[in-house]
């Protein structure tokens, strides 16, 4: 704060402080405190807002407690996200070490392009990309029936279409974080490992991982946290089996016209996504400030 | 427990660049030897290769006698101490000692027995559950030693470890390297762009320069008899006057010069007619008139201590430097004048220009 000062002036730096208030009060605090106060609020007819029975309650929320079907998808939602951070680390960490330590120049260059360049493209077309590779009679099917590695088509859609659309989509969240980490480590450190008569598997374990450990801690939270309030993955490559909480939430908005128990099923996701992102930092003793570099 | 190294003939390419060629040598088991050359003569493709981070691509590297070909750095009886050190900056100080043992499946009351006596070993008892940023640069420097001598290598590659120290504790580190290398016989095989570093040090030196090996000796042999130009150029401070031979015999040669003939050694491999130079070291040239005599105008005098350069300019604008003992500065000439200096013969090299 004393920097901001110094370096802009008494009024530039009150002008960046003002700015950056009123944005957190308008786009952050103030959509989350109307959220809280539907949330806690009865649906009623707009004659019947504000009259006697309009009044506070955890009614929402006991309601999502003792709804047997939402609670399971709701909990699902918060293992299946966990799941797709764990899948999207196994896919990512090997291709950020090779990119941060292996690769030529030349070879990161073109490697970075094919990470980077799909996702110039909005992330509806790329999971309708999946859509259309898993479909019942589409390109995969007509791979495996092909090599003969299956008899009949296979309805990839559902859970593993979901999972494998949601990792391909948050490949970057993990990739570019733990690829920056591990980017910074001396290669010397890597040899002395293998001097000392190390293996790839303690290399890493003893030396790699611990010092990459802030950006896999990084890249982990953005994808859990992704995952959990993805909507476009599980609507186009999900089936109704594979229902994502999301889809409920959205529900509850747009088809059930409630949006005070949307708002409460919404509060219920973020506040139980933060306790899994701080419980999951405080058990790999990483702080938040190094997740936010 | 400590090994022979010997490279026969191994060379190495980088694509179409050549970094080392046809560099052979012999390290005795125990032996302090150095390899010495300016940065990018190939003095570090040579220690990795014997430690085993390069594969020659062509020649053989023999590590007590049995080649190492197709072995990596892990099955290596070497261990390497980095340039950077690199000491696992997350693991206390005593992990990072013991981290080879670890990889030998040592158990862990072992290895932290094992670490503690090595610390001790470097002076350094009670510092194993320290971090190594906790350290000062010497403090660190030893523990990569430690690190390197718990897994009980044959040979030990050091790779210009004292280079990022200051000056004084540089000097204090290379007696604490002799004196460790004494005391665990292992092979020392040090790399070095200092040769004040390399003469202090060393059982022997190797000297590269442009990925050739150019003399393998003692300090003393080094310094006294380079066996080519780029030797008695880069080992310690030299004059050399350029000239033609015109007489050898009895292990001396004489070279006719522009400033005269010059008498020196030379060996057997010098003919009459061949451009040659005499070398001939600042200490070995007197202020006086000898066998030897050079004239030159004193341009500037530079006082030490124990002895006084003394700067001149030849004739033909070449420069000459003498180290004159403070003991005879009373025969020194005076600024600005022309003025005699000679040398004996036997302490100058008459080497073919190459």
């Amino acid at each position: 704060m004393r920097d901001l000062y110094a370096r802009f002036g008494g009024g530039l730096a009150t002008i960046f402080l003002t700015l950056v208030l009123i944005w957190l009060a308008a786009m952050v605090l103030a959509p989350n405190l109307m959220m809280i106060d539907y949330a806690l609020r009865p649906n009623l007819p707009p004659l019947q807002q504000g009259g006697p029975q309009d009044v506070r309650s955890l009614d929402n929320f006991l309601y999502l407690a003792n709804e047997g079907v939402h609670r399971a998808i709701f909990l699902k939602t918060i293992w299946a996200s966990a799941l797709v951070a764990a899948l999207t680390l196994v896919v990512c960490y090997p291709v950020a070490f090779w990119m941060a330590q292996r690769a030529t120049p030349g070879q990161l260059s073109i490697a970075l392009m094919l990470v980077i360049i799909p996702f110039f493209i909005n992330e509806v077309l790329r999971t309708l990309a999946w859509f259309i590779l898993l479909a019942y009679r589409g390109p995969l099917n007509a791979v495996l029936q092909g090599i003969g590695l299956i008899d009949a088509p296979v309805r990839w859609q559902g859970n593993g279409g979901v999972l494998a659309g949601m990792v391909y989509a948050y490949i970057l969240f993990m990739l570019l974080p733990i690829y920056n980490a591990i980017e910074s480590l001396d290669k010397s450190q890597l040899e002395a490992a293998r001097d000392l008569g190390a293996g790839t598997i303690r290399t890493h374990r003893r030396v790699v991982i611990p010092h990459a450990k802030a950006g896999i801690a990084t890249g982990c939270v953005f994808t859990f946290m992704l995952a959990a309030g993805s909507y476009v993955a599980p609507a186009l490559l999900g089936s109704p089996g594979s229902r994502w909480f999301t889809e409920i939430i959205y529900n509850w908005f747009f088809e059930g016209g409630d949006w005070n128990r949307g708002a409460a099923y919404a509060l219920t996701l973020l506040v139980l996504c933060l306790a899994v992102v701080l419980v999951t930092l405080r058990v790999f003793r990483v702080n938040l400030t190094d997740v936010a570099k | 427990m400590s090994h022979s190294v010997e490279l026969d003939g191994i060379g190495m390419r980088f694509g179409s660049t050549r970094a080392v060629s046809g560099v052979s040598f012999t390290v005795q088991a125990g032996e302090f030897f150095s390899i010495l050359g300016p940065s990018g003569c190939g003095k570090t493709t040579i220690l990795r290769m014997i430690a085993g981070f390069l594969e020659p691509t062509e020649g053989r590297v023999l590590i007590g006698d049995r080649d190492m070909r197709g072995l990596g750095p892990n099955q290596r009886p070497t261990a390497m101490i980095f340039q950077s050190l690199a000491l696992f900056p997350l693991m206390p100080v005593w992990e990072n000692i013991a981290f080879g043992l670890e990889a030998r499946g040592v158990g862990r009351a072992e290895r932290r027995k094992r670490a503690d006596d090595l610390l001790r070993l470097i002076a350094l008892e009670g510092y194993g559950d320290r971090m190594p940023g906790e350290l000062s640069g010497g403090q660190r420097q030893r523990v990569a030693i430690a690190r390197a001598l718990a897994v009980e290598p044959g040979v030990l590659l050091l790779d210009e470890p004292l280079s990022a120290l200051d000056l004084k504790l540089r000097q204090h580190m290379r007696a604490e390297l002799r004196a460790l290398q004494k005391r665990t016989g292992v092979t020392f095989i040090y790399i070095t762009h200092d040769q004040s570093e390399a003469l202090a040090m060393s059982d022997r030196v190797a000297v590269m320069s442009n990925g050739l090996l150019q003399q393998v000796a003692t300090p003393r042999q080094l310094y006294d008899n380079p066996a080519t130009p780029f030797v008695a150029r880069f080992v310690g401070e030299t004059n050399a006057i350029a000239g033609r031979v015109s007489a050898i015999g009895d292990g001396m040669a004489r070279v006719d010069t522009a400033l005269g003939p010059l008498h020196g050694r030379a060996d057997r491999s010098l003919a009459i007619g061949q451009a040659a130079t005499v070398y001939v070291r600042p200490e070995a040239l007197m202020p006086g008139v000898g066998a030897n005599t050079l004239r030159a105008r004193v341009s500037r005098m530079d006082f030490e201590g124990a002895f006084a350069l003394v700067h001149g300019q030849f004739p033909d604008g070449a420069a000459l430097t003498a180290a004159v003992p403070s003991t005879r500065l009373g025969d020194a000439p005076a600024l600005g004048t022309d003025a005699s200096f000679s040398f004996a013969p036997e302490h100058a090299v008459v080497l073919a220009d190459a």
